[in-house]
């Protein structure tokens, strides 16, 4: 049910790193490392997430993005109404 | 051809924005030139008419040579030629400051054939910051036209062009800083900056904001070192023909990691006098086109002096090499939480490890170390920022 918020994750990285092979990525690997991602780049993926999926994601819940397993639960999380 | 570094001496003519009869302004794009760095969109620096293109694109042509005339508002075409965009990166003979060697990121065109793109598109792309060269053209010839460029609006742009040649740009990067570590006597200071009050102030200021209007720690740390600058005149401007031209303005310079490799470090015009939010969309945004290959010439040759952070590689310091013909460079290493002594007890502080490589030539350790003070005493009273 969360395929949707995967496959958005996916798109946007691959937005900032074009070479990002995330279909081959370990999911629970650290996301910053295995896309090389910076904090540019990873402020970025947040506002591309917050504008694609309207989820609000606090300055204070970066570190939860941290790996696509992560970052696919938090952000389902995130999403149900109340 | 305006000089777009210390050590070009050609440059290849790509593609005209501007045709004759069409009327520029002081700062409009007018043309894109292919340097061994990389291509480089130049600016015009006056007001008037291009009444006349000198160079035809695919032609490689010295630097100094007038690429066009433009004529004042309603005057018949003058003889000399007016060069275009001459004025920053300077004709050789002007000891104006020319470029640190740096390479451009990757080119704005492919190279060979150059892509045709309507006026149109290319103005609505580049409002919306959309990379032409990965763009279908539907209209005549394959030319891109403002529907292309439209229906591409939702695809953010490349991040980087394929056709960059990673070891031309090793060479430049190597080439300057060979010239730097042979030319420069560099002096190295370091301090360590308790960041607490700083990450508090962004906490705060960032709480309730979109994350398309968050301020990162960087922008702050760009902030501070021009608005210390202001005190510090030996740190910012050029060493040329033997001596020492303080800058008025403060341009600091953000080196910019590229994908795959190479950097650049374009300059952020009029740091000092940007707010933080101003700044913060000026380093987005230069980041994004350092990226993408959309400099500026005058972006590339106006650095007044260059800041670089290696904190996103976990490094807890980073000493630069300076970029000729600047004379300083200021690094941060990665915040981090440590051990610190306040008041005579032990807490627990995010601190920063903040580094000054200059040049001996034009200043001494006591004003660097003047200098390093202030970014850290701005630091603790961030809402003055």
């Amino acid at each position: 049910m969360n395929d949707d918020i995967r496959k958005t994750l996916a798109e946007e990285i691959v937005n900032i790193a074009p070479e990002a092979d995330v279909a081959g990525a370990d999911p629970d690997a650290d996301l910053r490392e295995s896309f090389d991602l910076d904090s540019m780049d990873f402020l970025n993926l947040i506002i591309a997430l917050h504008k694609r999926l309207g989820i609000d994601i606090p300055e204070a819940d970066y570190a939860r993005i941290s790996s696509l397993n992560a970052a696919v639960t938090y952000l389902a999380q995130r999403r149900k109404p109340g | 051809m305006p000089s777009l570094g210390a050590d070009m001496e050609a440059g290849t003519l790509v593609e005209w924005l501007k045709k004759p009869g069409d009327a520029v302004h002081r700062g409009d794009i007018i043309a894109v030139v292919e340097t061994q760095k990389g291509a480089i969109e130049i600016e015009v620096f006056e007001t008037g008419v291009v009444s006349e293109i000198l160079v035809q694109p695919g032609t490689k042509v010295p630097v100094g040579q007038p690429l066009a005339q433009i004529s004042a508002p309603g005057e018949a075409v003058k003889p000399p030629p007016a060069a275009v965009a001459p004025a920053r990166p300077a004709i050789p003979e002007k000891p104006r400051a020319p470029a640190p060697p740096l390479p451009l990121s990757a080119p704005t065109v492919a190279g060979e054939a150059r892509r045709r793109v309507s006026p149109a598109a290319r103005k609505l792309a580049a409002e919306r910051g959309i990379d032409l060269a990965g763009l279908k053209g539907s209209g005549p010839g394959g030319a891109v036209i403002s529907n292309d460029v439209a229906a591409a609006t939702r695809k953010p742009p490349a991040a980087r062009k394929p056709g960059l040649d990673l070891a031309e740009m090793r060479k430049a990067i190597g080439a300057a800083m060979a010239r730097s570590k042979r030319e420069i006597p560099h002096y190295y200071l370091g301090t360590t900056i308790d960041l607490s009050r700083a990450l508090a102030f962004l906490e705060r200021t960032n709480a309730g904001r979109t994350p398309d209007r968050r301020i990162m720690i960087g922008a702050v740390l760009i902030k501070t070192v021009a608005l210390a600058l202001r005190r510090a005149p030996t740190f910012n401007g050029f060493f040329q023909n033997g001596s020492f031209a303080p800058s008025k303005a403060i341009h600091v310079g953000v080196a910019v990691a590229l994908r795959g490799g190479g950097l650049v470090a374009p300059a952020i015009h009029d740091t000092d006098s940007l707010s933080l939010d101003d700044l913060m969309a000026a380093t987005r945004d230069l980041v994004e086109r350092s990226r993408s290959g959309r400099l500026r010439g005058s972006e590339m040759t106006d650095p007044t002096i260059t800041l670089t952070s290696l904190g996103e590689r976990g490094v807890d310091s980073v000493v630069g090499v300076i970029f000729p013909p600047q004379v300083a460079i200021v690094g941060f290493g990665r915040p981090a939480l440590r051990p610190w002594v306040v008041e005579g007890r032990v807490e627990p502080r995010q601190v920063l490890q903040a580094s000054l490589a200059a040049d001996h030539r034009v200043s001494d350790g006591h004003a660097g170390a003047l200098f390093l003070a202030d970014i850290d005493r701005m630091l603790q009273e961030p809402d003055k920022l």
